[in-house]
């Protein structure tokens, strides 16, 4: 069963001469395990299909399944609880509490799912040490790098039992070297079971993706093909001088 | 990629054999670009020819022959490692030459064209970053050799998404002047910019 389904997701803004098709009958499969990157140019729709994905917002018309259960029959107790416990959501500017620290910023979506405060440190600890923050646990994000805060924010959307990540151009204004580290990340998390949708522009992010589709005003105008093994690279004779 | 040079650099840590400086060659470049031996040769010899490497003996090339560099030949090492590669003239690029000729041929949808090669250029960066993932990690200069090829790759397809909003808003800025005009106008000829541009790369 996939993680996330899209079926037949249309998205209408305005109306009369302003209206805006954001999304037209769009569909769209991610299975668990597996990342896929949304690439297209700005007010393609790429937005506007995660905030869906991640039921923050409605669709027009069509249908949204998170792990075969179809948004439009859940009450908006059941979204809020899916959110907290199923969906992690990656900005662009972090979105860190400046209040909290590193773990009590990725402790945070548990407790608000009533878990106990000592239990959801533990979690959010484990996720730090996971990304190798263990010594910036108990830092203000205003005391982390760039790179530092994004992992923070990471660690935060893959805590507790999340199965799908959904990431708005993930490394923001970091370096290319942080943002690799980003990615890989991603990646990891992938590698774990989690599905995960990336939308971006940029592709040297996308490639780390299984599958790329590109986005061209609300609708999937392509997507990549499975892809070959690097070591057809190493073969190609032009490489070779 | 110029194996003289290379094997110059390979030959400034101290004297070597040739099939030692193939490996080595291969091991510094990540094993992305493959050398063969009768290569290394080769090019040892024109380079003792030059006088900027000399052999153990004057004997035949064997593998036992060993190599080290001159001073002359450490000269002319410096000097390229700081010389500029030429990108002062613009190279007549094959895609930049299928875009602009999509755009002349009649029922070529050009941004279709573009995407095709979009897609492709977007799966060859997933290849190198498989690549990187599997093996870069560890191994520094078969890193560097990736990014070096996904930031060339990277480049092609900014130019594609550049040349995508140009040509829409082209398209667009055409379709509100013909509404505008109070009786219909021949459609504007972009030919003769095309024409410009292809100049500048000839």
């Amino acid at each position: 069963m996939s993680m996330l389904e899209l079926q037949g997701v249309t998205k209408v803004y305005g109306e009369g001469d302003t209206v805006v098709n954001a999304l037209s009958g769009l569909d769209l499969k991610v299975e668990p395990g597996a990342m896929v990157a949304v690439m297209g140019p700005s007010g393609s729709g790429k937005s506007t299909l995660l905030t869906i994905a991640g039921s923050l917002e409605e669709p027009t018309k069509g249908e949204v399944l998170i792990d075969g259960a179809p948004l439009s029959r859940m009450s908006r107790n059941g979204k809020a609880r899916l959110r907290r416990r199923s969906i992690g959501y990656v900005f662009q500017d972090f979105n860190l509490l400046p209040g909290l620290t590193a773990v009590e910023n990725v402790a945070l979506p548990l407790e608000l799912d009533g878990i106990s405060g000592r239990r959801a440190r533990a979690a959010g600890k484990r996720a730090l040490d996971d990304l190798g923050l263990s010594e910036r646990a108990d830092r203000f994000p205003d005391q982390l790098s760039g790179g530092e805060r994004q992992r923070v924010a990471i660690a935060r959307a893959v805590v507790g039992d999340r199965r799908l990540l959904l990431a708005d151009e993930p490394s923001g204004a970091l370096d290319s070297v942080n943002g690799e580290a980003v990615m890989r990340l991603v990646h990891e998390a992938c590698k774990r079971g989690v599905a995960a949708v990336v939308v971006t522009h940029d592709a040297q992010l996308a490639s780390w993706a299984d599958r790329v589709v590109f986005l061209r005003d609300g609708h999937i105008v392509d997507q990549t093909a499975p892809q070959a093994g690097p070591e057809s690279l190493l073969s190609t004779p032009g490489q070779s001088q | 990629m110029s194996i003289r040079h290379a094997l110059l650099a390979l030959l400034s840590e101290g004297p070597k054999y040739g099939l030692q400086l193939r490996e080595e060659f291969e091991a510094g470049t990540g094993e992305v670009w493959p050398l063969n031996v009768g290569q290394v040769y080769t090019t040892l010899q024109r380079l003792e020819r030059d006088g900027l490497v000399e052999s153990d003996d004057a004997t035949e090339v064997s593998p036992q022959k060993g190599f080290r560099i001159t001073s002359r030949g450490a000269e002319e090492l410096a000097g390229w490692l700081r010389t500029p590669p030429d990108l002062s003239s613009p190279p007549r690029d094959e895609l930049v030459m299928k875009v602009l000729v999509a755009l002349r041929v009649p029922g070529v949808n050009v941004h279709e064209v573009i995407q095709v090669h979009r897609r492709y250029l977007v799966e060859l960066m997933q290849q190198w970053t498989r690549l990187k993932e599997d093996e870069a990690e560890y191994d520094l200069s078969l890193a560097l050799v990736v990014d070096a090829e996904l930031f060339r790759l990277d480049s092609v397809i900014r130019w594609l998404d550049s040349a995508d909003g140009r040509l829409k808003r082209a398209a667009a800025d055409r379709a509100t002047e013909t509404t505008a005009a109070p009786a219909p106008q021949p459609a504007p000829a972009p030919l003769p910019k095309l024409r410009r541009r292809a100049g500048v790369r000839r």
